[in-house]
């Protein structure tokens, strides 16, 4: 029994000719969560969801939704799930409306059903408005909200939606992430991202791919503490730049400094702590007791390459 | 059931929804119009007991439509999805492949046969015009396009199966056109060598589609023909069944 999973994945490896796409990973999914797959392009984040929408085969491992395997039971599987690929692949040549009714019909709703829905989901996307205008006229923004309305209609009970966000603006960017968080009550989402700060916003837990591996799984608030304990701290400071490798050299919280020449009489200084902790106070109250003219102090925000940096090594350790 | 019936739907509405549809039908017609001027000049010399239906198959313009015509119909099926990316939240609905091929497959028939549909207003002009209520024989005109949609079904499978293997539609259209040549070419050669006692020339026999097309014109119904066109196309659905499942074999 699955009890509250939605996704079981256990040692999924997906090979194609010649590359290795997805190696050996196992994840799962509690019903009702958000869950960011989060990676660069070619980590395997859509091999993964092809293979949850039965799209594509696993070449090992088992996957698993609601209990359904979704090789043997593609079909019961697939009626439970919204998929939106990457891309959003839609007709372009059909009316919004039209398109929606015919997807519904797809999926297997009745013709009242299907017309009752297509209103509801018309509605929760706010695609009303264009709900007669041709698919290929309408604005990205629009054409996205069609893919996740499609994904919606059938009330699956897992979304999987690839790179949602991908291409447009930013408040077309707040408006799909708004509509993400409104499912997170009824249904269970996957949604992948290339993007930290969304998957830090939208999601309950974060799956981290590189190179079709999962180097970690964890909450946002998790994972950003982990980063932060290794992050640098900038500083640009005017002073000789030999008191300052020897301040720097003294202090114990600070494991690795480097400081190069800026502009004028400035230094910039790139700090890193040694126990997680914050430096900038220190390193204000430095430039003050030595009477440094400071003009610039900023802790490094954690990039996404930052992770795969710092990931990479300890994933093997997490492993074993 | 409910989702042949969509995608069918889907399909033939894909066809008036882009210039493609309308370009088949007006390349068809135009050509159905060149074979009704050969029809009328030879109807001009003579009076013939030959019927109508028989007089314009042998105008010959029947096979250039049935070559050109089908691979342009077929080779958006499933070569634009796979290139548009549909074919993917298409697969991922849960429908079965079966459905898809099917629905495709009737679609492509339908739109087929709808572009044939201007022969019965050639023939009925005819009629009209020579007063002569034989000229429009139902049993025979039943029969031609018996074997229009037969042999247009092997024609129309063949193009799914090319569609079903490649993301181009171009590349599927030349691979369709190709496939429907040789066929007409082994049809050519059946024509030439006459039927002798051992197998292969009698299996050679059995492809002599232009025999077997110029009978369903004359009104004749022979079941062979019907079983070898009705085998071929599940034949060729069969492997356009096969390739499309192909993406989920391990």
């Amino acid at each position: 029994m699955s009890g509250g999973l939605m996704i079981e994945v256990a040692h999924l490896t997906k090979r194609y000719a010649g590359r290795t796409a997805v190696s050996n990973i196992s994840f799962t999914v509690r019903r009702g969560e958000i869950v960011g797959l989060l990676g660069p392009n070619g980590a395997g984040k859509s091999t993964t969801m092809r293979i949850l929408s039965c799209y594509l085969p696993a070449t090992s491992g088992t996957v698993r939704v609601a209990g359904l395997d979704v090789f043997r039971q593609s079909e019961e599987v697939r009626r439970r799930i919204g998929y939106m690929p990457e891309n959003n692949p839609l007709h372009f040549d059909m009316r919004v409306r039209e398109y929606l009714k015919f997807r519904a019909q797809l999926k297997g709703l009745g013709h009242r059903k299907s017309r009752d829905r297509v209103d509801t989901v018309l509605e929760q996307c706010s695609l009303t408005d264009v709900s007669h205008r041709i698919v290929g006229q309408l604005s990205k923004g629009y054409r996205q909200r069609v893919g996740l309305a499609d994904a919606l209609v059938h009330e699956p009970e897992l979304i999987i939606l690839d790179e949602p966000t991908i291409g447009l603006d930013p408040n077309q960017i707040r408006a799909v992430r708004q509509l993400i968080k409104g499912l997170a009550n009824s249904h269970t989402v996957l949604i992948s991202t290339h993007i930290l700060p969304e998957a830090e916003m939208t999601c309950n837990r974060m799956v981290i791919m590189y190179q079709g591996t999962i180097l970690a799984a964890d909450t946002p608030e998790n994972l950003q503490q982990f980063m932060s304990s290794k992050s640098q701290v900038l500083a640009e400071i005017a002073a000789p730049m030999d008191e300052l490798r020897a301040c720097w050299a003294e202090v114990p919280e600070i494991e690795n400094y480097d400081v190069s020449a800026c502009e004028g009489k400035y230094y910039r200084c790139a700090l890193t702590p040694r126990n997680g902790m914050d430096l900038r106070p220190l390193v204000f109250d430095m430039a003050r007791e030595h009477g440094w003219p400071l003009r610039e102090l900023t802790r490094n925000r954690h990039s996404l390459e930052d992770i795969y940096v710092q990931l990479t090594k300890p994933a093997d350790e997490e492993e074993s | 059931m409910q989702a042949y019936c969509t995608l069918v739907r889907r399909e033939l509405g894909a066809y008036f929804l882009s210039m493609t549809g309308y370009i088949i039908i007006a390349a068809v017609t135009f050509l159905l119009g060149m074979s009704f001027v050969v029809l009328l000049m030879k109807l001009q010399q003579e009076p013939t007991p030959i019927p109508l239906t028989e007089l314009f198959y042998v105008t010959q313009f029947f096979w250039l439509i049935l070559l050109l015509a089908t691979p342009v119909i077929t080779m958006r099926l499933f070569a634009q999805e796979k290139f548009s990316g549909t074919f993917e939240t298409l697969m991922t609905t849960p429908v079965s492949e079966l459905d898809v091929v099917l629905a495709k497959f009737t679609a492509g028939l339908v739109f087929y046969v709808l572009a044939w549909l201007p022969l019965l207003a050639c023939l009925l002009i005819v009629r009209h015009f020579a007063n002569d209520p034989t000229a429009f024989d139902p049993g025979i005109v039943a029969s031609t396009f018996l074997g229009i949609v037969l042999i247009g079904a092997l024609f129309v499978s063949l193009g799914c199966c090319a569609s079903a293997l490649t993301r181009s539609q171009v590349a599927a259209a030349m691979i369709s056109l190709l496939c429907g040549c040789t066929v007409f070419c082994v049809g050519v050669l059946a024509d030439r060598f006459p039927a002798q006692n051992n197998w292969q020339s009698q299996a050679l026999a059995a492809m002599a589609i232009f025999d077997q097309m110029h009978d369903f014109a004359r009104g004749v119904v022979d079941t062979r023909s019907v079983v070898l066109y009705v085998s071929l196309t599940l034949f060729f659905l069969f492997v356009t069944l096969r390739i499309v499942e192909s993406r989920r074999w391990k």
